[in-house]
């Protein structure tokens, strides 16, 4: 009985440690593909969507309705200068891999730490 | 918590991802050094990419002689006088205290690949795992015998590198009488930013019609066609510039009379003008060239499109205006910033352990100023082909405006506020 214990806090104690790796930015493989695929909007959105201004930013904002906008762009319900012609070269999968990666930073830039 | 506690914490949690988790192994590039060549678009990207995608566990040295970042996009309205060079001008500080690049300012004069090592003009030596090689362009004068020395280079200005020669063309306008004539001319493509060369037109118009209303321009081309956004560019020139500018098709440049201030050509008459700027042909930048990088032809570097590796020289990377580009691809400065995204993505999944993505997607966006307001963008987006092992435009995706606008003129700053920060800051 002790025994299935111990071996139950362990395996909760490891799907801890994943939910925190995952969640405190010590990426994954899969996840250095998602933040290529984000880092190509970096360009004009800021780096990870914090914009410089000027443009839109994307970091902090709600997935739903980064994918619904996205999505409106590729069927020209809603009007852009460039954004209707990009949309449409992002699969549905990269869209919503996309979204739920701006959808999990703060709104707020963090304040820079020590990164050295 | 102990250093040592902590690594196993660390390998529980990497054994427990494959069973419950968020992919594979967690990102870790500690004691792996990676060196970038060149801080222009590509390089600086790179650079703190590589940090950045590391966790800041990968040490990244940029070696650039430069103190000072000037870009080449936007470079155009210093020469038509509503910017000046200090505005396209970022300083390298950001990636070394926001993003711990180490900053050597110096150039590399050779590339060791068996001992991976670099060899700088000051005379040190350094020891990479990964080399990135972001050169930019060398303009190659070979062609042109009366543009082999220094003299002749300095009278005669390309200004394709923002920067003095920038300066210096604006000089050469600002000097020229009312009534004279500018003449630009267009290498064969490729060459570095295809709309480039029009987009100068049209801001040495946009000088021209406000100060010097009488002058005239004449856009020497090379190529059959103006090769990007032509008939937005045509439509300015007929229209905003009407009597101002004159397009030539099919003129290839043979020969420059310095002296004389005469282009020669080919098949078509000579031209004299006032103020002569020469784009020749393009390479690889110099070190690229040298080392045997550009295996094209010695002029272009061939690369895998995954990770922006040499096809010749491996554990070194080559991105941006360097390589043997593929098709749909422009060189364009965008266009650098994502390959070097995508090549530090790749570099620090090898450095890890990880698998490098076989499904990289990237996008390029540039504006042209055909007044000191206006813009025309062109847009596409590119996905890897495993098939044909190369990056190919995504059917139905990208474009041009419909028409030249000043909301545009806003994106087009607004765009270099926010790719020199995505580089520098």
């Amino acid at each position: 009985m002790s025994h299935s214990i111990i071996r139950k806090s362990s395996w909760m104690m490891a799907g801890l440690l994943v939910s925190l790796l995952c969640s405190t930015g010590i990426a994954s493989a899969q996840s250095l593909q998602v933040k290529q695929w984000a880092a190509s909007c970096s360009a004009c959105h800021g780096t990870d969507g914090y914009s410089e201004g000027g443009m839109a930013s994307l970091a902090g904002q709600k997935k739903a309705d980064l994918i619904e906008k996205m999505n409106d762009y590729k069927s020209g319900k809603r009007v852009a200068s460039i954004m209707h012609q990009l949309s449409k070269g992002y699969s549905a999968e990269q869209i919503e891999q996309i979204a739920e990666y701006f959808a999990s930073l703060p709104h707020e830039k963090p304040v820079a730490t020590k990164t050295k | 918590m102990q250093r040592r506690q902590f690594i196993q914490m660390l390998g529980a949690g990497a054994a427990a991802t494959t069973l419950v988790g968020c992919g594979s192994a967690p990102i870790n590039a500690k004691g792996a050094k990676v060196i970038v060549v060149g801080g222009g678009y590509g390089g600086a990207t790179a650079a703190k990419y590589v940090r950045k995608f590391s966790n800041y566990t990968a040490d990244v040295t940029l070696i650039e002689p430069n103190q000072n970042f000037i870009s080449c996009p936007l470079s155009n309205l210093v020469i038509g006088g509503s910017k000046t060079i200090e505005d396209i001008t970022v300083s390298y500080d950001g990636l070394r205290k926001n993003h711990g690049v180490n900053l050597v300012k110096d150039s590399v004069v050779s590339v060791d690949v068996a001992k991976r090592q670099v060899k700088l003009a000051g005379g040190a030596s350094l020891f990479y795992d990964r080399l990135i090689v972001s050169p930019g362009i060398d303009l190659n004068y070979e062609s042109l015998p009366g543009m082999k020395s220094q003299a002749a280079q300095d009278a005669v200005l390309h200004a394709w590198k923002a920067g003095p020669q920038t300066v210096s063309l604006r000089k050469q306008l600002e000097s020229m009488k009312d009534g004279g004539t500018f003449a630009i001319s267009i290498p064969l493509a490729p060459y570095r930013c295809p709309p480039g060369p029009y987009e100068r037109a049209c801001q040495v118009a946009d000088y021209f019609q406000k100060s010097k209303p009488k002058s005239k321009i004449l856009i020497l081309d090379a190529n059959d066609d103006v090769t990007s956004k032509p008939g937005l560019f045509k439509l300015a020139w007929s229209r905003r510039y009407a009597g101002m500018v004159e397009y030539r098709p099919k003129h290839n440049l043979t020969d420059v009379d310095v002296k004389g201030k005469k282009l020669k050509f080919e098949f078509n008459d000579d031209i004299k003008a006032d103020v002569l700027n020469v784009l020749p042909p393009m390479r690889a930048g110099g070190i690229a060239v040298k080392t045997g990088l550009a295996n094209m032809n010695g002029r272009w570097c061939e690369v895998d499109f995954l990770t922006f590796e040499s096809k010749v020289a491996p554990n070194v990377h080559v991105l941006g205006d360097s390589i043997q580009i593929a098709p749909g691809m422009p060189k364009s400065g965008h266009m650098a910033n994502q390959h070097g995204k995508t090549c530090a993505a790749a570099i620090v999944a090898i450095l890890s352990g990880n698998e490098v993505s076989q499904l990289p997607v990237y996008n390029n966006t540039c504006y042209s100023f055909v007044s000191a307001t206006e813009v025309v963008h062109v847009a596409s987006v590119h996905v890897y082909d495993a098939a044909k092992r190369t990056m190919v435009t995504v059917p139905g995706s990208g474009g041009v405006s419909p028409a030249a606008n000043p909301l545009e003129g806003e994106y087009a700053n607004a765009w270099a506020r926010n790719i020199w920060a995505d580089m520098l800051v």
